[in-house]
């Protein structure tokens, strides 16, 4: 039983005549294969939500990061955004300079490439980049043969001051070069001149230096900044490394599980963090390896299933503040259990499973939990020891009643919410902490 | 190319001497058809010499190296022009299948969907087929329309090998498409011709050469399979040791072994080199068997002033 997300922000602080693309509730979900027999069955695959209603527009001149752990969506995000991967639901559009408004999300493979002279990308892995037969003059000569722009000697001139653009001068040492020749830096460089030569006006840089060596990241991230004033470019700035966000973002979208959950100027975001997630993901910033940046303060470290995601907010089974309308459901009864069962030795187990009957029957995300099967007082005495374990457990918040039916015990959560991004303060956040302030007008 | 090459030459041990063991035999019969015209004493059809018949069965000899046969023809030059049946065979057979499986397989890899699932089907029902048998029909439907030469034997082993460059092709897109330069590629605007031939062909063909060359010996023994049983290239259009071996065979149980012996050996030999070959290929080139030359790296000592020097220079 999905909870039904509120309807979000009509227009959010940002109004499209300053904005270079725009995601409208933006959703790319995959459907994942199932097993041959599964679908001889007819049955359908599962479905991973990457995007799930995300709204957002990147301004003109802006660089707006794209923060969140692993499957948050950040790279999906992107690519969807130069329509890499087909939207399936929602809209994006862009604004070009001289193209006039395009909707993406709508266009034919043809006039999809020919919007690549306007939106480019650099890629996480520059070794993997670059296809490994081609030299660095082919390779980054290649978008301008695609789009028949030029041949020739003024091919050969245009690659040159590509290169010199980026820094790897003197442009005869690695002209001749294949991508196996080069340093890492040099590569991701490489990547970027691919990138610039089509003049584009909207860069999408997947982590562009988290494969990097520590040595070279900043004068590639200095590299892209200045790139950006020559060229006028506006970027997405893709990463999970908040430290380097700081230094290059203008603003910040923290994402989970495939939707915003806050964003906002980068200075408000990280001087005044409002969403847990945000909170925790800041605190988990000195690590001494960014690329394993783990938030600390969360209770629990799994991220949930993108295909079935938490009801609620689907934040809520990590966050240490949830509150009654997170969306507590089924599973996380069952969490809790196998929570308990850890921390305990053994014998507990041995002697508790009996009490609780079948746990596979929690895996259905329903508002309704039942447990045990004939002992309903020592299931009833099995949740009070539990409780008294860790009364400060945001589960029970959840919990709107529990009721002995007999055979075992029924448990009833309160009624989920979705949080919405809503504005608070400089920034828009997806919280049920923060009052909506536009139903507050309303009401 | 040039990692190839590096590859081949920096070989050691084993693989080197059953490579060069190979191509020592392989050559010496690509020369031998080469010099055919220059090097047979006579035709591969002649049986007269000014009008007057060439003897029947007649012993290895200073006059006839290898013997006559039991249609007065040279054994020698059957087995020089036979040489040269053989490779032309071989290497139209091996050329047209990589012609035509290295682009299906990239096509069907590459496209995915049912284009994909016809045509793996199509070629897995032909590989599963007795190879033998496929040729035979093939060799049976081609010679209406080619007559029964050398064109019509390749094709009909082409259809043999096919599957086997579509599949290797196809399977290395499926898994090389999914590469980030590959995405790439798509990002710079390149439709998937493009893609096709500037960003997959270079890095899927890449066994392509070893398969050929394993291939090479086993066309050659199905060649001269149908010709021994009659189905292979006609005696009228040219010279082929399979055909030989079979006529040679009742003479043989009489006691005449040398029309039988000589194609024989010439098909056990080119086949043994092709193998050799093929299989040291294999080895060289195959990743998971390379075992290359290890040159041990040595660092010269380095010394403060050194480094200083070396900056002054
Ligand atoms: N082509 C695809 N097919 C199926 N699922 C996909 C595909 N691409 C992404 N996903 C799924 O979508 C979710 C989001 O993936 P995405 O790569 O966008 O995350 P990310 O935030 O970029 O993570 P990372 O930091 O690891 O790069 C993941 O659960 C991922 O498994
Ligand atoms: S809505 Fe806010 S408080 Fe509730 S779970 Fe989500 S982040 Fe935590
Ligand atoms: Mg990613």
């Amino acid at each position: 039983m999905p909870t039904k997300p509120e309807t979000p922000a009509p227009t959010g602080p940002v109004t499209s005549t300053d904005a270079v693309v725009e995601a409208h509730d933006l959703e790319v979900h995959f459907a994942l294969q199932g097993s041959a027999l599964a679908r001889l069955l007819g049955r359908r695959g599962r479905t991973v939500k990457a995007i799930d209603g995300v709204n957002v527009a990147l301004r003109r001149g802006e660089v707006l990061g794209l923060v969140g752990e692993s499957g948050s969506g950040k790279t999906t995000l992107g690519r969807a955004i130069l329509g890499l991967v087909p939207a399936t639901a929602g809209s994006i559009t862009y604004h070009g300079r001289d193209r006039g408004d395009v909707v993406v999300s709508e266009l034919g493979s043809r006039d999809l490439r020919a919007l690549r002279t306007s939106m480019q990308m650099v890629f996480q892995d520059p070794g993997a980049a670059l296809n490994p037969g081609m030299t660095i003059e082919e390779a980054i000569g290649h978008p301008l043969v695609i789009h028949r722009k030029l041949k020739g000697a003024e091919l050969r001139t245009r690659v040159c001051d590509a290169l010199e653009r980026v820094g790897l001068s003197p442009v005869e040492r690695y002209l001749g070069k294949y991508p196996a020749d080069l340093s890492g830096g040099q590569k991701q460089r490489a990547v970027i001149a691919r990138a610039i030569i089509l003049e584009p006006e909207v860069l999408i840089a997947d982590e562009p230096v988290s494969m990097l060596d520590m040595s070279v990241r900043a004068k590639i991230l200095q590299l892209m900044l200045d790139l950006k004033d020559q060229l006028d470019l506006s970027y997405v700035y893709i990463t999970h490394d908040l430290a380097s966000a700081k230094y290059i973002c203008d603003r910040i979208a923290i994402m989970y599980l495939g939707r915003i959950v806050e964003i906002g100027p980068s200075d408000e975001i990280f001087a005044n963090p409002r969403h847990p997630y945000t909170k925790a993901l800041l605190k988990a910033i000195p690590e001494p390896d960014p690329d394993r940046m783990l938030p600390r303060d969360l209770p629990r470290g799994e991220i949930p299933d993108a295909a079935v995601p938490p009801l609620g907010c689907s934040f809520h089974p990590r966050c240490p503040v949830a509150v009654q309308e997170c969306g507590w459901e089924s599973r996380d009864l069952r969490t809790l259990l196998e929570e308990h069962w850890t921390r305990n030795p053994g014998a507990t187990y041995d002697a508790e499973r009996d009490m609780v009957g079948d746990l596979g029957k929690l895996d259905k995300p329903e508002l309704s939990a039942h447990l045990g099967v004939t002992d309903s007082q020592g299931t009833l005495a099995l949740l009070n020891r539990i409780r008294a374990e860790n009364p400060d457990e945001p589960f029970w918040r959840g919990v709107a009643g529990i009721e002995d039916d007999g055979n075992g015990v029924r448990l009833e959560f309160h009624q989920p919410h979705d949080p919405a991004l809503r504005p608070a303060g400089g920034v828009e956040v997806a919280c049920v902490l923060y009052p909506d302030e536009r139903e507050n007008e309303k009401t | 190319m040039r990692h190839w090459f590096n590859t081949i030459w920096n070989t050691r041990g084993l693989a080197r001497w059953i490579l060069v063991a190979g191509l020592v035999i392989v050559v010496a019969f690509v020369v031998l058809a080469l010099l055919a015209p220059w090097v047979a004493p006579y035709e591969f059809n002649q049986s007269k010499v000014d009008g007057e018949k060439l003897p029947k069965l007649a012993h290895p000899s200073g006059d006839y190296w290898l013997g006559t046969n039991d249609q007065f023809y040279d054994i020698w030059s059957r087995v020089i022009w036979g040489a040269r049946t053989a490779l032309e065979v071989i290497f139209l057979s091996v050329a047209f299948s990589i012609v035509l499986g290295v682009p299906l397989g990239l096509v069907s890899g590459f496209v995915g969907g049912w284009v994909d699932r016809a045509l793996v089907f199509v070629m897995d029902s032909l590989y599963a087929l007795p190879s033998l048998l496929l040729a035979i029909v093939f060799s049976f439907l081609l010679r209406g329309p080619l007559g029964g030469g050398i064109v019509a034997a390749a094709l009909s082993l082409t259809c043999i090998y096919i599957p086997q460059y579509f599949r290797v092709v196809r399977n290395t897109t499926v898994s090389t498409k999914e590469a980030v330069y590959v995405e790439a590629a798509r990002a710079i605007g390149a439709p998937p011709r493009t893609i096709m031939r500037k960003y997959l062909f270079g890095n899927v063909v890449q066994s392509v050469p070893v398969i050929g060359t394993l291939n090479a010996a086993d066309a050659l023994s199905t060649l001269a399979a149908l010709g021994f049983l009659g189905f292979g290239i006609q005696p009228t259009e040219a010279s082929e040791w399979g055909y030989d071996l079979s006529r040679a065979l009742d003479d043989a149980q009489a006691g005449t072994w040398w029309p039988a012996l000589f194609p024989g050996l010439a098909i056990i030999l080119l086949i043994t080199g092709l193998t050799l070959v093929g299989e040291g290929l294999n080895e060289t080139l195959n990743p998971a068997l390379r075992r290359r030359r290890l040159i041990p790296v040595q660092m010269p000592a380095m010394r403060a002033d050194d480094a200083i020097d070396a900056r002054n220079v």
